[in-house]
């Protein structure tokens, strides 16, 4: 079959491992991100396991990421993994900028080089959830896309297989290629990384681009080309109770009778 | 090289101009950041170990069985070839890298960390002085795990004196006969290939070679099974040689070099393999104690807010910290080819602040769980038990003060 070009959307988000220390800024209704590793979005890691298999036997694995200088040591992680080059879109001008903002950088990274077979992305990252980006790539490309796939594979040199699960259905798919994939943790489990791949990630390369080289309309990027704002940001509290009640069957009946006020 | 419309960079030029720091008035700062490599590393590690080894380990702890598919796995994963030369399928990152994966591997199971190290210290001798035929012949199986190395030296004379030893090696045609017995060999079961040492003369001076003798060849036999306190899931005894009957080939370096061959290995990965186990157990030790001090609740609030905790808690920082200054430094000594002279004193303070360190560590963490510091569902009691398994290896820390003496003596700093 003839060899695919893929592009792989990342994003470096605070380790879930750790969610338990992450705070919100009450000021700013963002997350405080000092202190906190930096990872690679878990599915986006199940996307660019699914791009490698694909791949496998020719083709190419192209990663894009929009995110500050430091993640170049994640897009690193991911050359070691099996991509073949990475793409840093890095800016301070797109700072601050919500899930379209964000698609419009990442389209216009991925516009820069040659057409690509299929785009994989995540279904959602860990930290902000919305699983939007992905259908936003497809739109501004003007592809199809399929979301929360969890099954793909390679049926025939055009079309790919893919799998999705309703509430209570699960779709089988036969997709055209070119198209946008978003895919959900069931799909794979993502290869660790050896130190064959560590060795040789060095003779891969990261681009970094910024707005410049990107040519991207300054309106239309970072918190000034967001249509969306975030309005409030807040763990919810709970006041959950539990009583422990003890007594024979008949006591237990009573008492429950009386809290429910019937 | 520049890209036209960005800034391309091969990765190996960003991880250097990452690892620099802006100069200084006067000159370049010291740098004690890990390289993005070499944190990569560390977290290849630590997936490898959080995955994969975590759960065997109370399996391990219960049936003292090597788990000999990890070391498979390990081969996938391209730890055991850290050491061996590309072109023989190995990734040659160095002594810096091997110790930063085993202190990972430690951290959990330092059985299986230890294993690890004795593997590459059972190579390191054919990848320094073995024959283009020897290591064409064992590298490649040392990477993928279809060998597994150890290094037998040790005899019931003493480690620390091998000059004593009494296995002996007769040349027979092309073949050398070996007939002796090494005790206290780590992975006498599990390992299938060995660097052994043994006396070729006896008169006028006595002569030491070293041999890379391997399973299939007739009267290598595995002996007896220590029973330790410790370091479960790592076996541990005799190494018999009944008639071992070896090529010439296979001798390593050249005949009576066999001291230089044991100390060779010994003296630049072996301790530090250690030092690198030894790292694992105090970092182990202090997640654990961290850990359980955070969620003990005496007199109402987490025991992590009394200050007799938090005092040992601190102690057990800085032995990490200073631990791992040592070691990282007698390593990266290493990895420059520092001359023995000079880096024979680092390596054994490394080895022995390390190892001390990991006992007090151990015994810290088990004092701050109290009663659940001795009890086996936690890991603070495995700790104090594998750290002191630990410290004796490689060289007592008598022969450690015996070489930094010397060497302060000779005016190394």
């Amino acid at each position: 079959m003839r060899p695919l070009r893929i592009a792989v959307c990342v994003k470096p988000v605070p380790d879930p491992k750790q969610s338990n220390t992450l705070k919100i800024d009450p000021a700013t209704k963002t997350l405080v991100r000092t202190g906190i590793p930096l990872v690679i979005n878990p599915l986006d890691k199940n996307a660019l396991e699914a791009a490698i298999k694909l791949k496998a036997g020719g083709g190419t694995v192209s990663v894009f990421s929009m995110a500050p200088p430091t993640a170049e040591s994640t897009l690193t992680e991911t050359l070691a993994m099996g991509a073949d080059e990475a793409f840093l879109l890095s800016d301070r001008a797109f700072a601050g900028g919500d899930t379209l903002a964000t698609a419009r950088v990442l389209v216009a990274g991925i516009q820069k080089q040659d057409p690509y077979d299929l785009i994989l992305c995540g279904a959602e990252s860990f930290d902000g959830g919305t699983a939007q980006v992905g259908p936003q790539i497809a739109v501004l490309l003007g592809l199809p896309w399929v979301t929360r796939v969890f099954q793909l594979s390679r049926s025939n040199d055009e079309q790919l297989a893919a799998a999705i699960e309703d509430e209570h259905v699960i779709r089988e798919l036969l997709v055209e290629m070119p198209l946008v994939i978003t895919v959900e943790a069931s799909l794979n489990q993502p290869r660790r990384i050896s130190l064959m791949g560590v060795v040789a990630a060095r003779k891969k390369t990261i681009t970094v681009y910024n707005a410049a080289d990107l040519g991207v309309d300054p309106a239309e990027v970072g918190l000034g080309g967001s249509p969306t704002q975030t309005w409030d940001y807040f763990s919810p509290s709970s006041d959950k109770k539990v009583e422990m009640w003890q007594g024979s069957s008949q006591e237990l009946a009573r008492e429950l009778i009386q809290k429910l006020g019937l | 090289m520049l890209f036209l419309g960005g800034r391309r960079e091969a990765v190996s030029d960003i991880q250097i101009r990452s690892s620099k720091r802006p100069e200084i008035e006067g000159g370049e700062s010291m740098n004690f950041e890990l390289t993005p490599e070499q944190e990569l590393i560390k977290k290849a590690a630590r997936e490898f170990t959080d995955e994969l080894v975590a759960p065997r380990v109370e399996q391990m702890e219960a049936t003292h069985e090597s788990p000999k598919d990890l070391y498979k796995a390990m081969g996938e994963a391209g730890f055991l070839g850290v050491m061996v030369p590309e072109e023989y399928g190995g990734s040659n990152l160095g002594s810096l890298a091997a110790m930063l994966i085993i202190e990972e591997i430690s951290r959990v199971s330092s059985a299986l960390g230890t294993g690890l190290q004795v593997h590459i210290l059972g190579y390191v001798p054919l990848v320094q002085m073995g024959s283009e035929e020897l290591k064409r012949k064992y590298l490649p199986g040392m990477v993928t795990g279809d060998y597994i190395a150890t290094c037998a030296v040790t005899e019931a004379s003493g480690g620390s004196d091998p000059t004593s030893m009494s296995t002996v090696a007769v040349k027979q045609g092309d073949e050398w006969v070996i007939n002796g017995r090494k005790c206290f060999i780590t992975m006498n079961d599990t390992a299938n290939a060995c660097c052994v040492v043994a006396k070729t003369k006896d008169e006028p001076k006595k002569e030491f070679t070293g041999f890379f003798v391997d399973k299939t060849m007739d009267g290598y036999r595995t002996g007896r099974m220590e029973h330790k306190i410790g370091f479960h899931g790592l076996d541990n005894g005799d190494l018999a040689f009944v008639n071992c009957r070896v090529p010439e080939s296979n001798i390593i370096g050249a005949q009576g070099k066999g001291i230089a061959v044991a100390f060779g290995g010994i003296g630049r990965w072996g301790r530090l393999g250690m030092s690198s186990a030894a790292l694992g157990v105090i970092k182990g030790s202090l997640d654990a104690a961290v850990k359980f001090a955070n969620e003990r609740i005496l007199y109402g609030k987490p025991i992590a807010e009394l200050q007799a905790i938090q005092f040992k808690i601190a102690e057990i920082f800085y032995l990490l910290q200073t631990s791992r200054l040592v070691a990282y430094k007698a390593a990266w000594l290493v990895d420059q080819n520092t001359p023995d002279a000079e880096l024979g004193p680092h390596v054994a303070c490394s080895k022995l602040f390390a190892t001390q360190s990991a006992i007090r560590a151990a015994n810290l963490a088990v004092e701050i769980m109290g009663g659940y510091g001795v009890v086996a569902e936690y890991s603070a009691e495995r700790f104090m038990r594998d750290a002191n398994m630990i410290w004796a290896a490689a060289g007592t820390a008598d022969i450690m003060n015996i070489i930094m003496a010397r060497g302060a003596l000779a005016g190394k700093e």
